[in-house]
């Protein structure tokens, strides 16, 4: 007997339900909650974690973070220029550079400049710098392309106002085209700053000391300690902190952006 | 005196000859109008006069300076020159005021409060005094384009270029922005002026230009181009325009 539109509408959705109870439920039984708890959630483990975890790791990660996201940017800010050059050579340059460290693992990169930089040139950096100059390194390749396509995203009319008003083509870009151009491109650019809090994990290779652990190599040094997973739960509860404010601030952007778009375009209609 | 020089302008877009020789002569004070069908290289001829758009040959002298010349300072020469665009191109991250403060003072490097009073002089002057803390996203296409008029003001410019100054607004905007171009008109501003507005070219224009195809057909007092013209093609182009319905009169 055919099914009304009704009656199989009820069906389809009732299966979907009993999948997800019968899959809980399985779960539930066959899990070992004692071992779980201990090696995931032990909380006298965590307790022992606290306050360094906040006051040493998640502040590091932090401050690596944004020092890295600001050296980034600058740099991503001078390739995005050298790919929109008249000059040829600056622009195979940036094109080169971007290929480069967008094709090749973050992982590399730390490796590369960690180990490889100091014996080749014979300097020393201090391990704060390099993990800085290490981050801004990769995140500078993605905001190049970020910022490159925000300057092209700003009508051509703006520039050619400028112009007309007597500005050079760098007053131009420094007054009207790049503050619009960081307008268009903030909501991506938090998204980056997410991505490079979570790379801020792989600079550990780099040997850091007690006071410069960030998350990832604070939860891995005292989960040996507590023989416990519970640490890396709790790193990742804290790199959590850290990226879900910004992905919300980033959505709030986009928002915000495509609103005032929209508002420009209902006044003008 | 003439303070805008054009002669034997030539401009291609690839293989798109948009200007085929192109001499004008504007006397200070005068209000030039170019009509013209689409296409016809109107609005490329207004862009090669603060060269937006570099010619292929022929020169444009302004005030005495000759523009085309590669060793002269453009950015310089370009200060005499105001522009009114079509689209307006507000600074859309800037207030009003900014927006007619930023190029004088970053340009003609006057301080703000002097930027400020002139600024605020050439708003009222639009009709536009109040609206300094508004950011062009909150006016209307007539009040954006009165406060672009007013950007290029600022700059005290020889010479006003207009390109189709009114065609992007609503039908009843365009009367507040032509009332503009008129007030400086009558106080003596130099202007060209791209447009449509036939009432407009015939009660302002001390000169009439028709262009078709990258040439000037056919040039003089607005009575004559536009009340009795000698070329068909002009005559073609203006029953089109006066008379869109198709209607006979």
């Amino acid at each position: 007997m055919a099914l009304t539109r009704r009656q199989r509408r009820t069906a389809i959705r009732g299966t979907q339900y009993g999948v997800l109870v019968i899959v809980v439920l399985l779960l539930a039984f066959t899990a070992n909650w004692r071992d779980i708890q201990h090696g995931f959630f032990d909380l006298d483990a965590a307790r022992q974690l606290f306050p360094d975890v906040l006051s040493v790791a998640l502040v590091n990660t932090v401050l690596y973070t944004v020092k890295g996201f600001a050296f980034g940017l600058v740099l991503g800010l001078i390739l995005a220029l050298m790919r929109l050059s008249s000059v040829p050579p600056y622009r195979w340059i940036a094109t080169g550079y971007i290929e480069f460290f967008r094709g090749v693992p973050a992982l590399l990169v730390f490796l590369a400049f960690g180990f490889g930089v100091p014996i080749a040139f014979n300097i020393r950096f201090t391990t704060g710098s390099t993990v800085v100059v290490a981050l801004g390194l990769v995140g500078a390749a993605y905001m190049a392309e970020t910022i490159r396509a925000g300057i092209q995203a700003v009508p051509k009319g703006q520039l050619e106002a400028a112009r007309s008003l007597g500005m050079s083509q760098f007053r131009a870009m420094v007054w009207i085209i790049i503050p619009q151009a960081f307008r268009i491109v903030l909501p991506p650019l938090t998204n980056e700053l997410i991505l490079l809090a979570k790379d801020s994990s792989l600079i550990y290779l780099l040997g850091l000391t007690g006071s410069e652990y960030e998350l990832t190599k604070f939860g891995r040094d005292a989960m040996n300690t507590v023989q416990s997973m519970t640490p890396l739960i709790v790193a990742g509860l804290c790199y959590l902190i850290i990226t879900i404010p910004l992905s919300y601030l980033s959505r709030y952007l986009e928002r915000r952006t495509s609103g005032e778009t929209k508002q420009g375009l209902e006044v003008m209609a | 005196m003439s303070v805008v020089e054009i002669s034997g302008l030539h401009k291609s877009f690839g293989s798109l000859q948009v200007l085929r020789g192109i001499d004008l002569t504007v006397e200070r004070g005068d209000v030039v109008c170019i009509i013209g069908p689409s296409g016809s290289g109107k609005s490329t001829l207004l862009r090669c006069v603060n060269l937006l758009e570099q010619p292929d040959s022929g020169q444009v002298t302004v005030d005495g300076t000759e523009l085309t010349d590669p060793d002269v300072d453009i950015d310089k020469a370009r200060r005499r020159l105001g522009m009114v665009f079509q689209s307006f191109n507000l600074f859309n991250h800037l207030t009003v005021l900014d927006n007619l403060t930023i190029a004088q003072r970053k340009v003609l490097g006057r301080n703000r409060d002097e930027a400020e009073r002139i600024a605020r002089q050439n708003l009222e002057k639009v009709g536009l005094a109040g609206r300094e803390r508004s950011l062009p996203s909150q006016l209307s296409g007539g009040q954006q384009q009165r406060a672009a008029i007013a950007r290029a003001l600022s700059m005290d410019p020889q010479v006003m270029l207009f390109d189709e100054p009114t065609s992007a607004l609503d039908p009843e905007l365009v009367g507040d922005v032509l009332g503009v171009m008129r007030t400086l008109a009558s106080e003596g501003m130099t202007m060209l002026v791209v447009t449509h507005e036939m009432q407009f070219a015939r009660e302002v224009a001390d000169t009439v230009l028709f262009m078709d195809g990258g040439v000037v057909v056919e040039q003089g007092p607005p009575a004559q181009v536009i009340g009795a013209p000698t070329q068909e093609r002009t005559r073609t182009f203006l029953a089109r325009v006066l008379n869109p319905t198709g209607d006979n009169p």
